[in-house]
C-alpha cells in the first residue's frame, strides 16, 4: 500500500464545501516507450478515486489512463460543517491503494 | 452491460482485474457506485465510448462549461473545469475526440454534489475536448477545442 500520496484540503465556502485533492501517482498511459530499451513501458494508472463524507460517497472518479501525473481532482458538495471528517482513497489498476482523512476547515 | 463485465473479468486474470473485483461485487448497492466501465474506457470513439458508458448516444447540447485553455503548451497537464448550473447531476464525464481512447474520466456524484469538477488530463493532439453531464436521467454535452503544442502522450 502506497503512503502519504494523498494531499487534501476541504474548505467551507458559503454553504458548500470545496475539496482540492493532489494524489502522487506516476499514471503511465502503457503507450510510452522506455528510451534505453525501446520497451513500452506497462500502463500504471488510478482506475478509482472515491471521496467520503459521514459514510456517504459523494464523488466517485472513474479515470483512465489520459488523466495528468500526479492527479489533482476538485470538487465541491453540500450539507458539510466545519470539523467534519471527508475521506478521500484511490486504487489503481495494479492494486495498490492509499486513503487519506482530513478535516474541514 | 455486467454479465459482458463479469466474463471479461474472468477471462482476464491478471493481478490488477483481481484486485478491483471485490469494489463491484462485495457493495453492489452502494448509491453512487457503477462498477469501473472497463469497456468504455478501451473504446476508439467518442460515439461507442458513451454508447459502453450510458447505454446511448443520445446527447443534447445544453447549459455545460467547460474551463480549459485555448492553447495548451503542454498536451501531459491540461487543466479542464466543468461545470453546470443544472439541478439533480448524477455524472460528469470528460472526452478527448482524439485521444488514442477518447474517455478520460468519468465522475459519478452523489445527491449533494454539485455539478462541478476540475481535473487535469492529456491529450495527444490538438481536439476537442468534450463534456457529457448526466442530469435528471438526460444527456447534456459541450465542447471546446484545445490547441495542444507539445503532445502528452510521447516520449
Amino acid at each position: 500500500m502506497a503512503k502519504n500520496t494523498i494531499k487534501v484540503r476541504a474548505k467551507i465556502k458559503g454553504d458548500e464545501c470545496v475539496v482540492k485533492t493532489l494524489i502522487k501517482h506516476p499514471m503511465e498511459t502503457g503507450l510510452r516507450k522506455d528510451k534505453k530499451t525501446g520497451k513500452k513501458i506497462p500502463a500504471h494508472f488510478i482506475k478509482e478515486v472515491v471521496c467520503e463524507h459521514k459514510g456517504e460517497k459523494v464523488c466517485v472518479a472513474n479515470w483512465g489512463v489520459a488523466v495528468s501525473k500526479n492527479p489533482y481532482l476538485s470538487f465541491r458538495f453540500g450539507g458539510a460543517s466545519k470539523g467534519d471528517q471527508i475521506k478521500i482513497s484511490w486504487v489503481d489498476n495494479k492494486g495498490d491503494s492509499d486513503s487519506k482523512t482530513a478535516t474541514i476547515s | 452491460m455486467n454479465l459482458a463485465r463479469r466474463d471479461v473479468l474472468k477471462l482476464s486474470i491478471t493481478g490488477a482485474a483481481l484486485a478491483t473485483l471485490p469494489i463491484g461485487t462485495l457493495f453492489p448497492a452502494r448509491p453512487v457506485q457503477a462498477a469501473y466501465p472497463d469497456n468504455a474506457f478501451q473504446a476508439k470513439e467518442v460515439a461507442k465510448a458513451l454508447q459502453d458508458l450510458f447505454g446511448t448516444t443520445d446527447t443534447s447540447a445544453g447549459a455545460v462549461k467547460i474551463k480549459a485553455p485555448d492553447i495548451a503548451e503542454n498536451g501531459a497537464v491540461v487543466p479542464v473545469t466543468v461545470s453546470t448550473g443544472m439541478d439533480g447531476v448524477e455524472s460528469i464525464t470528460i472526452l478527448v475526440e482524439k485521444n488514442p481512447s477518447p474517455l478520460v474520466a468519468h465522475f459519478e456524484l452523489g445527491p449533494r454534489t454539485a455539478g462541478y469538477v476540475s481535473t487535469r488530463i492529456k491529450m495527444g493532439e490538438t481536439s476537442p475536448v468534450i463534456a457529457v453531464v448526466k442530469a435528471n436521467g438526460k444527456l447534456h454535452t459541450a465542447s471546446k477545442t484545445v490547441k495542444v503544442t507539445i503532445g502528452g502522450c510521447g516520449g
